[in-house]
């Protein structure tokens, strides 16, 4: 295992000797040490890497993500994994808002709560929170899993697409056109598969499933001349 | 944009460090404002005093023979003058005449307390701090501001902090979009601002409030339903600190307490040199909702 510690490394040089260790396909480990709250932090690793980041860092950590494994001993700000198109992030702590934004791919595994617009736009991420979400979740998501075993926030799924929403814990609020779902064979399989993947101690059974009711105007054809 | 820090020790034994560690959390804030920097620092009261911050663009001139001129207009004062800055200390009945005269000398007030004094200048916040002095500055509690600019020009009188009333001060991250409408309706109240800064109505309205009676909670509660926006804000008093943010809380914010003190930051990196801080509880604060610490 390789150490790089940001009270020495400047974070430009911790991110191109972690994107080329990457883009190498040697499968290295490396652990970063020291990272105070900085900005992105391995960020756009392309290849089989694992990262461990030992302390709280900031905005965008592990954004764009594709096949590396990255895992934060700490607490991460706003947009962590944000964009993600594969492979696996772990927060141990919280994460702040929008965790998981727009990601496509790969599974961000945050231990801790999540804040406001958690997996927002999500485009086919799945995401597993053991804590709380905050409000505005989910909003606009379109694919993938988001799973909590916590509690949501207001405005849950807000003008959603398809993707696919489990809570085990109480909803504040549903958002426009968020509806509750029938949890069938099929949900319970993709949901005990996701929670094996992150470790987490609940049952599939236990879980609430959310999705959208398809009842916005741009579920319409009728409305197809507006675009 | 705009960084935002604030400090308040549960533990004298850090008085005399409150102004290194809050100078430190200011400046990793740089990068989030750069135009300008303030801090309000609460420290030791003097019994019957009360302490008027004033400032000038040339002070040279300005604080020249402001001593003497006091003492001929009959104010028994104390003068401190660090850099663009003055702090007039003066009985506390004095106050009111006092503040009318110095604002009739052609001086800035920037605060008005018993033990709150506020530094706010444009510039970077390292060379802000290092002009005032900030680091060697004790106190029990202060709150900080970098200022990126929005809402009003980049001047000495649109930064933060905002102080509205004895003792009382505001500094703001967001943009509010109703300011214009309540600073009229407060001031068809008799409570009047200095600026053309949204955050000085934040300030005001959060005053007013508890002038009418309304506790510190009360008044940060108000401004969730009352001010139209975008903020998290941090506010002082005498024996508190207070942070709010609004319901789409859009503008960062995180927390930190251990037995010492609460801390708070726009960003987890403000923290990184705090004492123990890799065993505080860290939390990020929820929105719409207030928390207050009072001694």
């Amino acid at each position: 295992m390789q150490s790089l510690d940001m009270s020495s490394v400047d974070l430009r040089t911790v991110n191109e000797t972690l994107q080329a260790a990457a883009k190498s396909q040697a499968n290295a480990t490396y652990e970063i040490t020291n990272p105070r709250g900085s900005h992105a932090v391995a960020v756009g690793l392309d290849g089989p890497l694992s990262v461990t980041v030992k302390g709280s860092t900031g905005y965008y950590c592990a954004g764009m993500n594709k096949t590396a494994s990255v895992r934060v001993v700490g607490s991460t700000g706003p947009g962590v994994a944000e964009n993600m198109m594969s492979g696996e992030v772990v927060i141990e702590g919280d994460a702040s808002q929008y965790a998981g934004a727009t990601g496509h791919g790969g599974l961000l595994n945050i231990k801790g709560n999540a804040s406001s617009r958690c997996g927002i736009s999500m485009k086919g991420i799945d995401i597993v929170v053991h804590g709380n979400i905050g409000h505005m979740s989910a909003f606009m998501a379109q694919k993938g899993n988001l799973v909590v075993l916590g509690d949501a926030g207001d405005a849950l799924g807000d003008s959603l697409y398809e993707a696919r929403l489990f809570v085990r814990g109480s909803v504040k609020s549903l958002g426009a056109d968020c509806i509750e779902k029938e949890m069938r064979s099929e949900h319970i399989d993709i949901l005990k598969d996701l929670l094996d993947r992150a470790g987490a101690d609940a049952k599939p059974e236990e879980f609430r499933r959310y999705g959208s009711a398809r009842q916005l105007y741009n579920f319409k054809i009728d409305n197809v001349d507006a675009y | 944009m705009c960084g935002i820090v604030g400090l308040f020790l549960k533990s004298d034994d850090l008085r005399p460090k409150l102004g290194d560690m809050l100078t430190d959390m200011l400046i990793t804030m740089t990068d989030r404002g750069p135009d300008s920097a303030g801090i309000a620092i609460y420290g030791d009261e003097a019994e019957g005093r009360i302490k008027v911050t004033v400032q000038a663009d040339a002070p040279e001139t300005a604080f020249a023979g402001l001593e003497d001129a006091l003492e001929e207009a009959g104010f028994a004062a104390s003068l401190k003058v660090i850099d663009t800055h003055a702090v007039v200390t003066l009985p506390t009945e004095a106050e009111e005449a006092a503040v009318a005269w110095l604002e009739a000398r052609g001086l800035r007030i920037m605060g008005v307390g018993s033990t709150m004094e506020i530094y706010k200048e444009v510039g970077l916040p390292r060379d802000v701090a290092a002009r005032f002095g900030l680091r060697d500055m004790g106190g029990s509690h202060g709150i900080g501001h970098t200022r990126m600019a929005t809402e009003s020009a980049v001047t000495t009188m649109g930064a933060h902090p905002f102080s509205t009333a004895d003792d009382q001060c505001l500094v703001h991250n967001g943009s509010l979009s109703n300011h214009n409408q309540m600073r009229r309706k407060l001031a068809r109240k008799g409570v009047l601002t200095r600026s053309e800064n949204d955050t000085e109505v934040g300030a005001a309205y959060i005053s007013s409030r508890i002038a009418e009676g309304a506790t510190l909670g009360e008044a940060l509660e108000g401004t969730i339903d009352d001010l139209d926006g975008f903020f998290t804000f941090v506010t002082g008093t005498k024996t508190g600190f207070g942070v709010v943010r609004d319901p789409i809380a859009c503008k960062p914010a995180v927390m930190a307490e251990t037995d010492d003190y609460v801390a708070f930051a726009s960003e987890y990196r403000a923290f990184a040199d705090l004492p123990g801080i890799d065993a505080a509880r860290v939390w990020e604060p929820e929105p719409a909702t207030v928390y207050f610490w009072e001694r």
